[in-house]
Protein backbone atom coordinates (compact mmCIF):
# COMPACT_ATOMS: atom_id res chain seq x y z
CA UNK A 1 0.00 0.00 0.00
CA UNK A 2 1.32 3.41 -0.95
CA UNK A 3 1.17 5.83 1.94
CA UNK A 4 2.92 9.21 1.59
CA UNK A 5 1.58 10.45 4.93
CA UNK A 6 4.30 11.23 7.48
CA UNK A 7 3.58 11.20 11.19
CA UNK A 8 5.44 14.42 11.95
CA UNK A 9 7.00 17.39 10.24
CA UNK A 10 10.38 16.16 11.50
CA UNK A 11 9.87 12.81 9.76
CA UNK A 12 8.81 14.59 6.57
CA UNK A 13 12.04 16.66 6.55
CA UNK A 14 14.38 13.78 7.47
CA UNK A 15 16.16 13.71 4.10
CA UNK A 16 17.06 17.40 3.85
CA UNK A 17 20.80 17.84 4.16
CA UNK A 18 23.37 20.66 4.10
CA UNK A 19 23.69 22.50 0.82
CA UNK A 20 20.23 21.53 -0.47
CA UNK A 21 18.17 23.78 -2.72
CA UNK A 22 14.76 24.15 -1.12
CA UNK A 23 11.71 25.81 -2.64
CA UNK A 24 9.31 27.25 -0.11
CA UNK A 25 5.78 28.12 -1.17
CA UNK A 26 3.85 31.17 -0.07
CA UNK A 27 3.28 34.77 -0.97
CA UNK A 28 4.04 36.71 2.16
CA UNK A 29 2.58 34.45 4.82
CA UNK A 30 -0.35 33.12 2.74
CA UNK A 31 0.58 29.57 1.81
CA UNK A 32 3.85 29.69 3.72
CA UNK A 33 4.44 26.25 5.27
CA UNK A 34 5.64 27.65 8.60
CA UNK A 35 5.48 24.38 10.52
CA UNK A 36 7.63 22.63 7.88
CA UNK A 37 10.10 25.51 8.09
CA UNK A 38 10.18 25.13 11.88
CA UNK A 39 11.07 21.47 11.35
CA UNK A 40 13.74 22.47 8.84
CA UNK A 41 15.28 24.80 11.42
CA UNK A 42 15.15 22.04 14.03
CA UNK A 43 16.80 19.64 11.59
CA UNK A 44 19.80 21.95 11.42
CA UNK A 45 20.55 21.73 7.70
CA UNK A 46 22.71 24.67 6.64
CA UNK A 47 24.17 26.35 3.54
CA UNK A 48 20.74 26.11 1.98
CA UNK A 49 19.65 27.81 -1.24
CA UNK A 50 16.07 28.96 -0.76
CA UNK A 51 13.58 29.80 -3.50
CA UNK A 52 10.60 31.86 -2.35
CA UNK A 53 8.77 34.93 -3.57
CA UNK A 54 9.87 36.96 -0.55
CA UNK A 55 12.59 36.89 2.06
CA UNK A 56 10.64 36.37 5.23
CA UNK A 57 8.10 38.35 7.22
CA UNK A 58 8.38 39.20 10.91
CA UNK A 59 9.75 36.42 13.07
CA UNK A 60 8.09 33.26 11.81
CA UNK A 61 8.69 30.77 9.00
CA UNK A 62 11.28 31.85 6.45
CA UNK A 63 12.27 34.86 8.58
CA UNK A 64 13.16 32.49 11.42
CA UNK A 65 15.18 30.27 9.06
CA UNK A 66 17.14 33.32 7.89
CA UNK A 67 17.66 34.49 11.45
CA UNK A 68 19.11 31.05 12.28
CA UNK A 69 21.71 31.69 9.51
CA UNK A 70 20.98 28.51 7.59
CA UNK A 71 20.61 30.19 4.23
CA UNK A 72 23.55 30.79 1.90
CA UNK A 73 21.56 32.14 -1.01
CA UNK A 74 18.01 33.24 -1.68
CA UNK A 75 16.30 33.42 -5.05
CA UNK A 76 13.25 35.67 -4.82
CA UNK A 77 11.37 38.57 -6.40
CA UNK A 78 10.47 40.82 -3.50
CA UNK A 79 12.83 40.61 -0.52
CA UNK A 80 12.36 44.12 0.83
CA UNK A 81 9.20 44.52 2.87
CA UNK A 82 8.21 46.47 5.96
CA UNK A 83 8.83 43.39 8.13
CA UNK A 84 11.81 41.76 6.37
CA UNK A 85 14.34 42.97 8.95
CA UNK A 86 16.13 39.63 9.33
CA UNK A 87 16.86 39.45 5.62
CA UNK A 88 17.78 43.15 5.48
CA UNK A 89 20.37 42.73 8.24
CA UNK A 90 21.99 39.66 6.63
CA UNK A 91 22.04 41.34 3.22
CA UNK A 92 23.62 44.54 4.49
CA UNK A 93 26.22 42.48 6.38
CA UNK A 94 27.05 40.58 3.18
CA UNK A 95 26.07 37.30 4.81
CA UNK A 96 23.56 36.18 2.21
CA UNK A 97 23.61 36.02 -1.57
CA UNK A 98 20.54 37.42 -3.35
CA UNK A 99 19.41 36.45 -6.85
CA UNK A 100 16.61 38.88 -7.64
CA UNK A 101 14.18 37.53 -10.24
CA UNK A 102 11.05 39.24 -11.59
CA UNK A 103 8.10 37.36 -10.14
CA UNK A 104 6.77 36.07 -13.45
CA UNK A 105 10.23 34.89 -14.48
CA UNK A 106 10.52 33.15 -11.13
CA UNK A 107 7.20 31.41 -11.83
CA UNK A 108 8.00 30.40 -15.39
CA UNK A 109 11.55 29.28 -14.57
CA UNK A 110 10.05 27.04 -11.87
CA UNK A 111 7.43 25.85 -14.37
CA UNK A 112 10.14 25.13 -16.94
CA UNK A 113 12.00 22.96 -14.45
CA UNK A 114 8.87 21.00 -13.59
CA UNK A 115 7.89 20.58 -17.23
CA UNK A 116 11.25 19.42 -18.55
CA UNK A 117 11.86 22.56 -20.60
CA UNK A 118 15.51 23.46 -21.18
CA UNK A 119 15.17 27.25 -21.11
CA UNK A 120 12.68 29.99 -21.88
CA UNK A 121 12.67 33.24 -23.80
CA UNK A 122 10.76 35.74 -21.68
CA UNK A 123 9.97 39.39 -22.49
CA UNK A 124 10.09 40.32 -18.81
CA UNK A 125 13.24 42.17 -17.82
CA UNK A 126 14.46 42.95 -21.33
CA UNK A 127 16.48 46.16 -21.36
CA UNK A 128 16.81 46.25 -17.56
CA UNK A 129 19.57 45.61 -15.04
CA UNK A 130 18.09 42.18 -14.32
CA UNK A 131 18.86 41.06 -17.87
CA UNK A 132 22.41 42.42 -18.04
CA UNK A 133 24.81 39.92 -19.57
CA UNK A 134 22.03 37.56 -20.58
CA UNK A 135 21.43 36.26 -24.07
CA UNK A 136 18.58 38.01 -25.88
CA UNK A 137 16.68 37.28 -29.03
CA UNK A 138 14.15 39.11 -31.18
CA UNK A 139 11.25 36.88 -32.17
CA UNK A 140 8.46 38.22 -34.40
CA UNK A 141 9.54 41.78 -33.66
CA UNK A 142 9.59 41.43 -29.90
CA UNK A 143 12.63 41.22 -27.61
CA UNK A 144 13.16 38.35 -25.20
CA UNK A 145 15.70 37.30 -22.57
CA UNK A 146 16.95 33.73 -22.25
CA UNK A 147 16.33 32.38 -18.75
CA UNK A 148 17.06 28.94 -17.34
CA UNK A 149 14.95 26.63 -15.18
CA UNK A 150 15.07 26.74 -11.40
CA UNK A 151 14.88 23.25 -9.97
CA UNK A 152 15.17 22.10 -6.40
CA UNK A 153 16.02 19.13 -4.24
CA UNK A 154 12.99 19.78 -2.04
CA UNK A 155 9.82 21.83 -2.13
CA UNK A 156 8.00 22.68 1.08
CA UNK A 157 4.45 23.78 0.42
CA UNK A 158 1.22 24.39 2.27
CA UNK A 159 -1.96 22.86 0.86
CA UNK A 160 -5.44 22.49 2.34
CA UNK A 161 -6.42 18.85 2.00
CA UNK A 162 -4.34 15.88 0.97
CA UNK A 163 -4.63 12.12 0.76
CA UNK A 164 -2.16 9.25 1.09
CA UNK A 165 -1.37 9.27 -2.62
CA UNK A 166 -0.31 12.92 -2.34
CA UNK A 167 -3.25 14.50 -4.16
CA UNK A 168 -3.74 18.08 -3.00
CA UNK A 169 -6.25 20.89 -2.93
CA UNK A 170 -5.48 24.41 -1.77
CA UNK A 171 -7.28 27.22 0.00
CA UNK A 172 -7.89 30.61 -1.67
CA UNK A 173 -4.75 32.66 -2.44
CA UNK A 174 -2.63 30.33 -0.31
CA UNK A 175 -2.34 28.27 -3.52
CA UNK A 176 0.15 30.68 -5.19
CA UNK A 177 3.49 28.90 -5.82
CA UNK A 178 2.46 25.51 -4.38
CA UNK A 179 1.39 23.70 -7.55
CA UNK A 180 4.35 24.85 -9.66
CA UNK A 181 6.96 24.23 -6.96
CA UNK A 182 5.55 20.74 -6.36
CA UNK A 183 6.47 19.92 -9.96
CA UNK A 184 9.94 21.45 -9.89
CA UNK A 185 11.41 19.62 -6.91
CA UNK A 186 12.77 16.11 -6.71
CA UNK A 187 11.01 15.67 -3.36
CA UNK A 188 7.91 17.69 -2.50
CA UNK A 189 6.64 17.83 1.05
CA UNK A 190 3.16 19.24 1.62
CA UNK A 191 1.75 20.26 4.97
CA UNK A 192 -2.03 20.07 4.83
CA UNK A 193 -4.73 21.25 7.20
CA UNK A 194 -6.44 17.92 6.86
CA UNK A 195 -5.58 14.45 5.60
CA UNK A 196 -8.62 12.83 3.99
CA UNK A 197 -9.25 9.22 2.91
CA UNK A 198 -8.40 8.18 -0.62
CA UNK A 199 -11.35 9.01 -2.85
CA UNK A 200 -12.61 11.84 -0.65
CA UNK A 201 -11.12 14.52 -2.89
CA UNK A 202 -13.25 15.16 -5.97
CA UNK A 203 -10.95 14.20 -8.88
CA UNK A 204 -12.36 17.17 -10.81
CA UNK A 205 -10.96 19.62 -8.28
CA UNK A 206 -7.61 18.07 -7.37
CA UNK A 207 -5.12 20.84 -8.17
CA UNK A 208 -1.88 18.94 -7.65
CA UNK A 209 -2.01 15.24 -8.62
CA UNK A 210 -0.07 12.97 -6.31
CA UNK A 211 2.64 12.19 -8.87
CA UNK A 212 4.19 15.55 -7.96
CA UNK A 213 4.14 14.96 -4.20
CA UNK A 214 6.34 12.60 -2.17
CA UNK A 215 5.35 13.39 1.43
CA UNK A 216 2.23 14.74 3.15
CA UNK A 217 1.98 15.75 6.78
CA UNK A 218 -1.09 16.97 8.63
CA UNK A 219 -0.79 20.32 10.42
CA UNK A 220 -4.34 21.10 11.55
CA UNK A 221 -5.34 24.68 12.08
CA UNK A 222 -2.40 26.17 10.21
CA UNK A 223 -4.30 29.19 8.95
CA UNK A 224 -2.24 32.32 8.68
CA UNK A 225 -2.45 35.56 10.52
CA UNK A 226 -1.18 38.77 8.97
CA UNK B 1 -4.50 76.16 -10.86
CA UNK B 2 -5.38 73.35 -8.47
CA UNK B 3 -3.57 70.01 -8.38
CA UNK B 4 -5.61 66.84 -8.06
CA UNK B 5 -5.18 64.94 -4.81
CA UNK B 6 -4.63 61.19 -4.82
CA UNK B 7 -8.31 60.38 -4.52
CA UNK B 8 -9.29 62.74 -7.34
CA UNK B 9 -6.57 61.22 -9.47
CA UNK B 10 -7.77 57.70 -8.67
CA UNK B 11 -11.31 58.72 -9.64
CA UNK B 12 -10.00 60.20 -12.92
CA UNK B 13 -8.22 56.96 -13.86
CA UNK B 14 -11.30 54.93 -12.89
CA UNK B 15 -13.38 56.85 -15.45
CA UNK B 16 -11.24 55.40 -18.26
CA UNK B 17 -11.73 51.76 -17.24
CA UNK B 18 -14.49 50.26 -19.36
CA UNK B 19 -17.06 47.59 -18.66
CA UNK B 20 -15.60 44.12 -19.03
CA UNK B 21 -11.96 45.17 -18.63
CA UNK B 22 -9.50 42.83 -16.93
CA UNK B 23 -7.40 45.14 -14.76
CA UNK B 24 -4.46 44.91 -12.41
CA UNK B 25 -4.06 47.80 -9.99
CA UNK B 26 -0.50 48.08 -8.71
CA UNK B 27 0.27 48.30 -5.02
CA UNK B 28 0.22 51.75 -3.43
CA UNK B 29 -1.78 54.63 -4.87
CA UNK B 30 -3.26 52.67 -7.83
CA UNK B 31 -5.10 50.46 -5.32
CA UNK B 32 -7.29 53.51 -4.54
CA UNK B 33 -8.77 53.29 -8.05
CA UNK B 34 -10.77 50.29 -6.88
CA UNK B 35 -12.79 52.63 -4.65
CA UNK B 36 -13.91 54.71 -7.64
CA UNK B 37 -14.85 52.13 -10.26
CA UNK B 38 -18.42 52.89 -11.36
CA UNK B 39 -20.82 50.46 -9.69
CA UNK B 40 -22.76 49.97 -12.92
CA UNK B 41 -19.75 48.49 -14.74
CA UNK B 42 -18.55 44.90 -14.34
CA UNK B 43 -14.76 45.18 -14.17
CA UNK B 44 -12.53 42.23 -13.31
CA UNK B 45 -9.75 43.04 -10.87
CA UNK B 46 -6.75 40.72 -11.01
CA UNK B 47 -4.23 40.26 -8.24
CA UNK B 48 -0.86 38.71 -9.10
CA UNK B 49 -0.99 36.28 -6.18
CA UNK B 50 -3.72 34.26 -7.87
CA UNK B 51 -7.04 36.04 -7.78
CA UNK B 52 -9.49 37.27 -10.42
CA UNK B 53 -12.70 39.01 -9.42
CA UNK B 54 -11.22 40.67 -6.36
CA UNK B 55 -13.70 42.44 -4.09
CA UNK B 56 -13.27 45.15 -1.47
CA UNK B 57 -11.61 44.80 1.93
CA UNK B 58 -13.61 42.71 4.40
CA UNK B 59 -15.24 44.22 7.48
CA UNK B 60 -12.92 44.45 10.45
CA UNK B 61 -12.73 41.11 12.20
CA UNK B 62 -13.76 39.24 9.03
CA UNK B 63 -10.26 39.01 7.54
CA UNK B 64 -9.17 35.67 6.10
CA UNK B 65 -5.38 35.74 5.76
CA UNK B 66 -5.50 33.05 3.08
CA UNK B 67 -7.29 35.66 0.94
CA UNK B 68 -4.99 38.61 0.34
CA UNK B 69 -3.97 40.95 -2.47
CA UNK B 70 -0.54 41.70 -3.88
CA UNK B 71 -0.01 44.28 -1.13
CA UNK B 72 -0.70 41.47 1.37
CA UNK B 73 -3.86 43.17 2.61
CA UNK B 74 -6.98 41.10 3.35
CA UNK B 75 -9.52 41.26 0.50
CA UNK B 76 -12.69 39.46 -0.59
CA UNK B 77 -13.75 37.53 -3.68
CA UNK B 78 -16.78 38.53 -5.74
CA UNK B 79 -19.33 35.95 -6.90
CA UNK B 80 -17.82 34.53 -10.10
CA UNK B 81 -14.27 35.14 -8.92
CA UNK B 82 -11.57 32.48 -9.12
CA UNK B 83 -8.26 31.36 -7.61
CA UNK B 84 -5.27 30.04 -9.55
CA UNK B 85 -1.56 29.38 -9.13
CA UNK B 86 1.33 31.66 -9.99
CA UNK B 87 2.00 30.11 -13.38
CA UNK B 88 -1.53 30.92 -14.52
CA UNK B 89 -1.50 34.31 -12.86
CA UNK B 90 1.65 35.45 -14.65
CA UNK B 91 0.43 33.91 -17.91
CA UNK B 92 -2.48 36.35 -17.59
CA UNK B 93 -0.05 39.21 -16.98
CA UNK B 94 2.74 38.38 -19.41
CA UNK B 95 0.56 36.81 -22.07
CA UNK B 96 -1.38 39.95 -22.98
CA UNK B 97 -4.62 38.87 -21.31
CA UNK B 98 -4.96 41.87 -19.02
CA UNK B 99 -6.49 44.90 -20.71
CA UNK B 100 -5.00 47.45 -18.34
CA UNK B 101 -2.50 47.68 -15.55
CA UNK B 102 -2.03 50.83 -13.50
CA UNK B 103 1.37 51.32 -11.91
CA UNK B 104 3.09 53.95 -9.83
CA UNK B 105 6.43 55.31 -11.05
CA UNK B 106 9.61 57.10 -10.05
CA UNK B 107 10.14 58.25 -13.63
CA UNK B 108 8.63 57.85 -17.10
CA UNK B 109 10.51 58.89 -20.22
CA UNK B 110 9.08 60.68 -23.25
CA UNK B 111 9.05 57.40 -25.17
CA UNK B 112 7.33 55.51 -22.37
CA UNK B 113 10.25 53.85 -20.60
CA UNK B 114 9.21 53.11 -17.03
CA UNK B 115 11.32 53.22 -13.84
CA UNK B 116 9.39 52.14 -10.77
CA UNK B 117 11.21 49.34 -8.95
CA UNK B 118 14.54 50.56 -7.68
CA UNK B 119 16.04 53.91 -6.76
CA UNK B 120 19.47 52.67 -7.82
CA UNK B 121 21.01 53.89 -4.55
CA UNK B 122 23.89 51.61 -3.60
CA UNK B 123 22.56 50.76 -0.14
CA UNK B 124 18.96 50.18 -1.29
CA UNK B 125 17.75 46.58 -1.18
CA UNK B 126 16.22 45.90 -4.59
CA UNK B 127 12.77 44.31 -4.87
CA UNK B 128 10.97 43.91 -8.17
CA UNK B 129 7.94 41.69 -7.57
CA UNK B 130 5.59 41.58 -10.55
CA UNK B 131 6.25 45.10 -11.87
CA UNK B 132 8.36 44.04 -14.86
CA UNK B 133 5.84 41.39 -15.90
CA UNK B 134 2.92 43.82 -15.77
CA UNK B 135 4.85 46.49 -17.64
CA UNK B 136 5.71 44.22 -20.57
CA UNK B 137 2.54 42.15 -20.54
CA UNK B 138 -0.61 44.22 -20.09
CA UNK B 139 -2.19 45.49 -23.30
CA UNK B 140 -2.30 49.01 -21.92
CA UNK B 141 0.03 50.31 -19.24
CA UNK B 142 -1.20 53.34 -17.30
CA UNK B 143 1.04 55.20 -14.89
CA UNK B 144 -0.47 57.12 -12.00
CA UNK B 145 1.91 59.46 -10.18
CA UNK B 146 2.66 62.99 -9.02
CA UNK B 147 3.92 65.17 -11.83
CA UNK B 148 7.00 66.14 -9.81
CA UNK B 149 8.94 64.75 -6.87
CA UNK B 150 8.49 66.28 -3.45
CA UNK B 151 11.64 68.32 -4.19
CA UNK B 152 10.03 69.66 -7.37
CA UNK B 153 12.03 67.60 -9.88
CA UNK B 154 10.32 66.42 -13.05
CA UNK B 155 9.28 62.76 -13.01
CA UNK B 156 8.54 62.80 -16.72
CA UNK B 157 12.00 62.93 -18.24
CA UNK B 158 13.85 62.71 -21.54
CA UNK B 159 15.73 59.61 -20.33
CA UNK B 160 15.16 57.75 -17.08
CA UNK B 161 18.08 58.00 -14.65
CA UNK B 162 16.62 55.34 -12.34
CA UNK B 163 16.94 51.66 -13.32
CA UNK B 164 14.31 50.70 -15.89
CA UNK B 165 11.35 48.42 -15.24
CA UNK B 166 10.63 48.02 -18.96
CA UNK B 167 11.41 49.76 -22.23
CA UNK B 168 8.79 51.84 -24.09
CA UNK B 169 5.89 50.20 -22.27
CA UNK B 170 3.78 53.10 -20.94
CA UNK B 171 0.69 54.12 -22.92
CA UNK B 172 -0.81 56.82 -20.73
CA UNK B 173 0.35 58.93 -17.77
CA UNK B 174 -2.06 60.35 -15.19
CA UNK B 175 -0.56 62.97 -12.91
CA UNK B 176 -1.90 65.51 -10.46
CA UNK B 177 -1.56 68.08 -13.26
CA UNK B 178 -2.38 66.36 -16.54
CA UNK B 179 -3.23 63.27 -18.56
CA UNK B 180 -0.66 62.49 -21.27
CA UNK B 181 -0.58 59.89 -24.01
CA UNK B 182 2.71 58.35 -25.12
CA UNK B 183 2.47 58.35 -28.92
CA UNK B 184 4.82 57.67 -31.83
CA UNK B 185 5.09 61.45 -32.26
CA UNK B 186 5.83 62.07 -28.58
CA UNK B 187 4.00 62.96 -25.38
CA UNK B 188 0.58 64.28 -26.24
CA UNK B 189 -1.53 66.28 -23.78
CA UNK B 190 -5.00 64.77 -23.34
CA UNK B 191 -6.10 67.15 -20.61
CA UNK B 192 -4.76 69.49 -17.95
CA UNK B 193 -6.20 70.68 -14.63
CA UNK B 194 -8.17 73.92 -14.86
CA UNK B 195 -6.10 77.07 -15.00
CA UNK B 196 -2.85 75.40 -16.10
CA UNK B 197 -1.23 76.60 -19.32
CA UNK B 198 0.80 74.56 -21.80
CA UNK B 199 3.95 76.53 -20.92
CA UNK B 200 3.46 76.00 -17.21
CA UNK B 201 3.08 72.25 -17.74
CA UNK B 202 6.06 72.13 -20.08
CA UNK B 203 8.13 73.91 -17.43
CA UNK B 204 7.65 71.12 -14.92
CA UNK B 205 8.05 68.33 -17.49
CA UNK B 206 11.44 66.99 -18.53
CA UNK B 207 10.36 65.79 -21.97
CA UNK B 208 8.90 67.72 -24.90
CA UNK B 209 5.10 67.95 -24.82
CA UNK B 210 2.75 68.14 -27.78
CA UNK B 211 -0.48 70.12 -27.66
CA UNK B 212 -3.73 68.19 -27.74
CA UNK B 213 -4.49 67.06 -31.27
Amino acid sequence: MIDKIKNSTAAALAEVSDGATVMIGGFGTAGMPSELIDALIARGAKDLTIVNNNAGNGEIGLAALLKAKRVKKIICSFPRQADSHHFDALYRAGEIELELVPQGNLACRIEAAGSGIGAIYTPTGFGTKLAEGKETRRIDGRDYVLEFPIRADFALIQAYRGDRWGNLTYRKTARNFGPIMARAARHTIAQVNEVVPLGALDPEVIVTPGIFVQSVVAVPGARRQS
Amino acid sequence: MKRMDRNQLAARVARDIKEGAYVNLGIGAPTLIGNYLPKDREIFLHSENGLLGMGPAPAKGQEDWDLINAGKQAVTLLAGGSYFHHGDSFAMMRGGHLDICVLGAFQVSGRGDLANWHTGEPDAIPAVGGAMDLAVGARQVFVMMDHQTKKGEAKIVERCTYPLTAVACVDRIYTDLAVLDVTDRGLCIVEMVDGLTFDELQNVTGAQLLRAA
